[in-house]
């Protein structure tokens, strides 16, 4: 064994490196973060949010993205929040122990980790090509598949907080199970609940791959779910690429705009979770 | 005497109140157990689709489609070898790279870090999994690929080319992008992925094991490296392949950095691409029905096959720890 100074001076070494390491990784979350504010602060004006995109040199805005964005994810939400729930409710009340209520897991477990793009190509083969045409359902319908994994994930960690006696006391009155879920189970689990859908919105905010090939993007403007639509994260994708510096600039307002609004949900709904932990 | 009226009572609300549940309980618990069976026939639904989209190209150019290294539009040949070389050299890039991070940072937030700065701390390095990919697209497209060419390549290359063997991996022009840079950026990003669960695994390690170790003089670090990960080294392997399973599939990053050439190339330099990044590039030019858009579908089944291998390997790793 070696002696106790070298053993104390690897201690402190590690000690030091580990210390850097994480001190590296908030340098990181600094660094991209102050690239956004210093691109995209400049950029970001009152046309951002008023004029919709136009070609380089004519001024224009995201408007037509930013409401494209907010429609299809709340689309998303309407499909995807209840199935979400009822599939998490399943998997901590009646799926608990079943075989089936494992498989459910273990894919929702890989669904949810799935590449997004994959998600997209699914959707363009399922919506796109037999219904002939990009359209905002099929946007809308690729991100629910991404809000469905994260709400059911976050529904069943919070059902099983929710103490059993609280169910069994419900049912002792004699409630039938929809009662004894709706009334008090989903009561007593309300914010964790609305938690992991903030997470959901969060997420499907600021993915880009999967709308690629279902919304495609619309440089007009259209609020039509049948017709292709435009959304923020594609906006940013095709300005991002572009020589034209105009472009460049509102892709970075754009990013900016997306980065703060996904990193607020993300520490607004960790504060919820802590209080209830 | 007065239990038994009691307990009457209760009965009699039982019973009173079962007629709501019997139509409406078999409905609620049917669509409880269909939204669970949904999610099921989802996952089959992706597989089924994306390889029945795909098999005219494999039926085109047979088995040797998965690893063909030809990649040419114009004369319609297509084979996923470059493609599943870049997402797997890619990713075991990242990997490296964010594994001794991940350990160093566990440590910190495990046994260094003092209470009141754990959270924020934790949380914040939890914050870069939350930045979307787009965004690590464009910073790395307009700040590290510069940096890259600039300052990163050039000494490298001038240093480490001319040696044999490991020379090879340093090869080529600094160009910014390429395999390196992809692969730097996507470290970035699953490295909190790790971490947490890395900090979830060791802190269930019960506090008295960790305090016999202690106890016979071992320092934190000895603690840390012969006991905490040792007990939770299956789950920590369980992690490891959720960072890769991740990496695997990245899209958007991964294209705006990785200099998309479907050239194969063992240097760390050389532009190359991952299925994701030739999906997402080359989508808008394969038209509906042609050759070009089965080859992508099923590339995209390849990689679906190949992350969900990864990724299920990792959930029964983490799993097994119980």
């Amino acid at each position: 064994m070696a002696s106790l100074a070298r053993r104390r001076a690897t201690d402190y070494t590690v000690k030091l490196i580990s210390t850097g390491f994480a001190a590296l990784s908030l340098v990181f979350l600094a660094w991209i973060l102050w690239t956004l504010l210093a691109r995209g602060l400049p950029a970001l004006g009152p046309h951002v949010f008023t004029k919709i995109t136009a070609p380089p040199g004519a001024g224009g805005g995201l408007l037509n993205a930013i409401v494209g964005s907010l429609i299809q994810i709340g689309v998303a939400l309407a499909i995807g929040t209840p199935v979400g729930l009822l599939c998490g409710t399943f998997l901590a009340e009646n799926g608990r122990g079943t075989s089936v209520g494992n498989a459910v897991r273990f894919v929702n477990d890989v669904l949810l980790s799935a590449p997004s793009i994959l998600i997209g190509l699914f959707v363009y083969q399922l919506l796109v090509v037999p219904f002939g045409g990009f359209s905002g359902w099929a946007g809308a319908m690729a991100l629910a598949i991404i809000v469905i994994p994260v709400v059911v994930r976050t529904t069943e960690d919070m059902l099983n907080l929710v103490p059993i006696g609280l169910r069994e006391a419900a049912f002792a009155l004699g409630a039938p199970q929809w009662k004894v879920v709706t009334f008090v189970t989903w009561r007593a689990a309300r914010a964790g609940i609305v938690t992991g859908i903030l997470l959901a919105v969060a997420r499907a905010a600021g993915e880009t791959a999967p709308l690629l090939f279902t919304s495609l993007g619309n440089n007009g403007w259209s609020i039509s779910l049948n017709a292709p639509m435009a959304s923020l994260p594609i906006a940013i994708y095709q300005y991002a690429a572009s020589p034209f510096e105009d472009w460049v600039a509102l892709a970075w307002a754009g990013a900016l705009i997306i980065t703060v609004g996904v990193l607020t949900l993300n520490i607004l709904s960790r504060l919820v979770l802590a209080k209830m932990k | 005497m007065d239990a038994t009226i009691s307990g009457a009572q209760a009965t009699g609300l039982v019973t009173a109140h079962k007629p709501t549940g019997r139509i409406s309980d078999p409905v609620f618990v049917g669509l409880l157990w269909g939204c669970g069976i949904f999610v099921l026939i989802l996952l089959g639904l992706i597989i089924a689709m994306l390889f029945e989209g795909g098999l005219p190209a494999l039926r085109e150019f047979g088995i040797s489609f998965l690893w063909s290294t030809t990649w040419n539009p114009v004369t319609e040949r297509f084979g996923a070898g470059v493609m599943v070389f870049g997402t797997l050299f890619s990713a075991v890039i990242a990997v490296i790279v964010a594994l001794p991070l991940s350990f160093g940072i566990a440590f910190f937030l495990t046994e260094i870090a003092p209470g009141p700065l754990r959270r924020p701390i934790g949380v914040a390095i939890q914050l870069l999994a939350a930045v979307p990919s787009i965004i690590y697209g464009m910073w790395g497209f307009f700040i590290i690929v510069p940096l890259m060419a600039a300052y990163v390549q050039p000494p490298l290359i001038d240093w480490l080319s001319p040696i044999p063997v490991i020379g090879a991996l340093f090869q080529g022009p600094p160009l910014g992008a390429g395999m390196l840079t992809a692969g730097l950026i996507m470290a970035i990003m699953i490295l909190p992925f790790i971490t947490a669960m890395f900090v979830e695994v060791l802190e269930s390690v019960p506090p008295m094991i960790k305090e016999s170790a202690y106890g016979v003089g071992a320092t934190t670090y000895e603690v840390y490296r012969n006991v905490s990960v040792p007990y939770g080294r299956t789950a920590m392997v369980g992690a490891v392949m959720l960072g890769l399973g991740r990496a695997l599939g990245e899209t958007m990053a991964v294209t705006f950095v990785i200099g998309n050439a479907t050239r194969m190339s063992a240097s760390l330099f050389a532009p190359g691409a991952t299925i994701a990044s030739t999906i997402a590039n080359e989508f808008p030019e394969a038209s509906t029905g042609s050759l070009k858009l089965q080859a992508l579908l099923q590339l995209g089944f390849i990689l679906f096959v190949i992350s969900f291998i990864v990724l299920a390997l990792s959930r029964l790793l983490v799993r097994t720890k119980g």
